[in-house]
């Protein structure tokens, strides 16, 4: 084959000592859809980093048709016609499709000012060509977000862009907008443009990719040509042959014959959450499996009271409960432990101890007005203990600690409340793997005190080791059941997922 | 996510008219004030020539600034210093022409003041990083007490008969020279905002900074020329009082902050940015200024004619956000 249009070899890249790329190779040629693929934390998002210039590897050489280059910014990636389409966060939404696609690089009249003609003129000729449906003067924020990526590619192609980055780019699309993306980028495919495609989506990785390079744990694994392999062959790499010794699953008893301590039925809400039905008992961890915008987050903010219920029923410890808002759920003994938790689930300015005592300041009152100090700082101390919290004390500000800290004191935050039923979203995501296994214990002992535990996680070796049922989302339906008992393997769960 | 994205679909139609409405919401406010008090303070003389140059010199100053507002606003930042720069600077260049700089020596050193301000404003705001609303009130405050203790709150007369006139009380012909002020520097900040690459980039600095950067645009020097901005011409609305009163004085300017940021927002300027038009100001302005000469007319003192602006701001506001958020 010739020249590749792309090559990375030997990357290495460590952060504080730890390594996340170990000599990785990568390469990708003219005209080409290349998947690049592997679980949470295999380390794409960081060689996709240092291929746009955000980090630079500490080892290792990227060359471009052949030539070594050195890329050092964004700037030195665009230069080195590399471009990377984010999603809808690079373009100003109050400008038109032409004022977005040349900003700072308009044409002027020989006065000097904005040939804005020209520029719409320009643009016109590029989406005709790209053949995209939209007018030059319309306004980015009118038009749907599947135009928006595509907005974004002319604006990298008409700066001369030559391999595209695009990370996960159909999931805020619809069934509709992604085949006309795909459509879209079979075009740029035959015009000679690379893209580096970034999926966790078996599916659609095999209807548009020519080749597959899949990562794992920071390493190099295979580079495999789509039309020669199977989706056995890729998840069997994806997972790898060890698989992780960390999480063991551990069986435990609970009790089924009691009635169900959380129910919901025939939930619906918007097009995300479709007919719903749950059935938790007490001391039961149920886990959520699913790709990304499945419909998981979905669900439980509608179970937590973020977002409205079209109709359904929702039971807690046989109370039919009226769940309209957060404080609706809290009262029904319902807590949420959100996915973003520097966004949603702290307050990070504040101490250990605010972020713990806010969900249940009503509890904590002296007289009418003040707050039993003795009485709080008791049950944070406790509770520090208990989950083994690192902070020097209790005053600490919550951004000061570690994420695995972090997330132990989300998690206190609603222990304090003694809630009936725990909502978990990705409640290990972006923690290392000693607290990963410390806050797995966590959750098996809440549900060993008696509470329906349901927890949504994209990290398969974590939910298998918790959960005593797995349910598959997928388009914001339950698709599918399984037993803990009756799942072999990871592969079998993540082929569950992928909808085979 | 994806109900998002169809939500985004489905509203693009709605939103597009709301934008055209809110466009235009001010010109036909603009000519309703004017029909309301040509009807009913005929018998005062409101639609008599005289009285709408009147407004056209008493709203000049107001313009100005509001003209740069407009840039400010647009990159998704707010100016609360100018009324108090608007004062120093009146002060400033009447000291200067005492001192017998001149009329070119009182212009320099009057904007002087003003963009000395506004960098201090951008700096702040640009490489500190606090919030332009704290800085500004900051500055708002700290700049009016300067006004107060560097003539010790007296005025300081202007005899130069030269700048008088070029400031604010001559007439070339019927044209009062306020109007041929504002008529210049509306087009020079209309062509700038709408025909320039820095003007673009104020929208793409308000519409998504982070895109923006990405894009290209320095960010941070867009943001401290739009300060500099507000201040020299808050120094030159400085002027312009002086002239017009033939004399410097800390309490030029009070309150215009008020005056301007209502202009530019019921002009059609989105207070979150990316979205500006200095039409939309210049009438604003005017319709600011109609709405305090026909109050003062009925016989409304300051006081009342505060709480107007006051509610006009806030509706101004609620206007914009409604639309904004359909």
């Amino acid at each position: 084959m010739d020249q590749p249009m792309l090559e990375m070899k030997n990357i290495s890249k460590a952060f504080n000592g730890i390594t996340v790329l170990d000599n990785v190779n990568f390469s990708v040629r003219k005209g080409e859809v290349h998947a690049l693929i592997g679980g949470n934390g295999a380390g794409k998002s960081t060689l996709m980093k240092i291929l746009t210039g955000v980090y630079t590897a500490d080892k290792g050489d990227i060359f471009i048709e052949g030539k070594p280059v050195s890329i050092k910014s964004f700037d030195d990636a665009k230069r080195n016609k590399i471009s990377m389409i984010f999603q809808e966060f690079s373009l100003i939404p109050t400008l038109t499709v032409a004022q977005n696609i040349f900003l700072t690089r308009e044409t002027k009249t020989s006065l000097g000012l904005l040939d804005d003609k020209e520029c719409e003129k320009k643009t016109e000729e590029l989406l005709k060509e790209l053949e995209v449906d939209i007018k030059p003067s319309d306004i980015v924020q009118n038009l749907g977000v599947g135009y928006w990526q595509m907005v974004e590619i002319a604006k990298a192609l008409s700066q001369e862009a030559k391999i595209l980055i695009m990370d996960e780019p159909t999931s805020s699309l619809t069934k509709k907008e992604t085949e006309v993306l795909f459509s879209f980028i079979n075009k740029l495919k035959t015009k000679g443009y690379s893209i580096i495609y970034i999926s966790h989506r078996m599916d659609e990785i095999f209807q548009i990719c020519d080749r597959i390079t899949i990562l794992r744990d920071g390493k190099y694994i295979t580079t495999l040509t789509c039309s020669e392999t199977n989706l056995d062959t890729v998840i069997q790499h994806i997972v790898g042959m060890d698989v992780n010794q960390a999480f063991e699953w551990q069986e435990r008893q609970y009790s089924t014959e009691v009635p169900p301590i959380f129910e919901v039925k025939n939930l619906n809400a918007g097009n995300k959450v479709q007919d719903i039905n749950l059935k938790l008992q007490p001391g039961e961890i149920v886990g959520i499996a699913g790709l990304m915008g499945s419909g998981r987050t979905e669900l439980v903010r509608c179970l937590f009271g973020i977002d409205p219920i079209d109709s359904g029923e929702i039971y807690v410890a046989g109370k039919k409960r009226s769940i309209k808002s957060p404080k609706d759920a809290i009262e029904s003994g319902i807590a949420l432990i959100p996915e973003d938790r520097r966004l949603q689930g702290l307050v990070l300015e504040h101490s250990v101890k605010d972020n713990m005592i806010l969900p249940i300041l009503s509890n904590l009152k002296k007289g009418l007005f003040f707050i039993d100090n003795k009485k709080s700082n008791e049950i944070c101390n406790q509770l520090v203990r208990k989950l083994n919290i690192k902070t020097d004390n209790i005053f600490k500000q919550a951004n000061l600690l570690s994420g695995g800290n972090q997330q132990k004191i989300v998690l206190a935050k609603w222990l304090a409340n003694e809630p009936t039923v725990l909502l978990l979203d990705e409640p290990t995501i972006g923690v290392d793997i000693g607290a990963k296994t410390e806050i797995v214990n966590i959750i098996r002992e809440l549900a060993n005190s008696g509470k329906a535990i349901l927890v949504i996680s994209s990290e398969l070796p974590e939910l298998l080791a918790m959960s005593d049922r797995v349910l598959v989302m997928h388009e914001g339906k339950i698709k599918k059941e399984m037993k803990r008992k009756e799942i072999k393997s990871e592969e079998e769960l993540e082929y569950a997922i992928q909808g085979f | 996510m994806q109900s998002k994205g169809s939500k985004l679909e489905k509203s693009s139609l709605s939103m597009f008219q709301n934008f055209e409405l809110r466009n235009y919401i001010v010109y036909f406010a603009f000519v309703g004030v004017l029909i309301y008090f040509s009807i009913s303070l005929y018998d005062e003389g409101f639609l008599t020539l005289g009285n709408l140059l009147n407004i056209v010199r008493q709203t000049a100053t107001i313009s100005l600034m509001a003209l740069a507002m407009t840039f400010v606003i647009s990159t998704g930042e707010i100016d609360l210093s100018v009324g108090s720069v608007a004062a120093l600077s009146s002060l400033t260049g009447a000291l200067a022409l005492q001192a017998g700089y001149g009329v070119f020596g009182g212009l320099i050193i009057g904007v002087g003041t003003g963009i000395l301000i506004g960098l201090i404003n951008g700096l702040l705001v640009t490489k500190v990083a606090i919030p332009s609303f704290l800085v500004t009130l900051g500055t708002m405050g700290a700049v009016k007490g300067a006004a107060m203790w560097i003539t010790d709150t007296a005025p300081v007369p202007i005899v130069n008969e030269k700048f008088n006139f070029i400031f604010g009380s001559g007439d070339i012909g019927p044209i009062p020279v306020l109007l041929l002020w504002t008529a210049v520097f509306t087009i020079i900040a209309h062509v700038l905002l709408r025909k320039t690459s820095f003007g673009r980039q104020v929208l793409a600095t308000g519409g998504n900074e982070t895109a923006a950067r990405f894009s290209g645009v320095n960010t941070i020097r867009i943001k401290l020329l739009v300060f500099l901005g507000t201040g020299a011409m808050a120094g030159l609305a400085g002027l312009l009082y002086a002239g017009r009163m033939h004399a410097g004085r800390f309490s030029f300017g009070e309150g215009d902050e008020l005056s301007v940021i209502a202009a530019v927002i019921l002009g059609g300027t989105s207070l979150f940015g990316g979205v500006g038009t200095i039409i939309g100001t210049l009438v604003g302005s005017l319709m600011i200024g109609t709405i305090n000469n026909g109050l003062i007319i009925m016989g409304l003192d300051v006081s009342q004619q505060m709480i107007i602006k006051g509610l006009i701001i806030i509706l101004a506001v609620a206007f914009g956000k409604k639309t904004m958020k359909k």
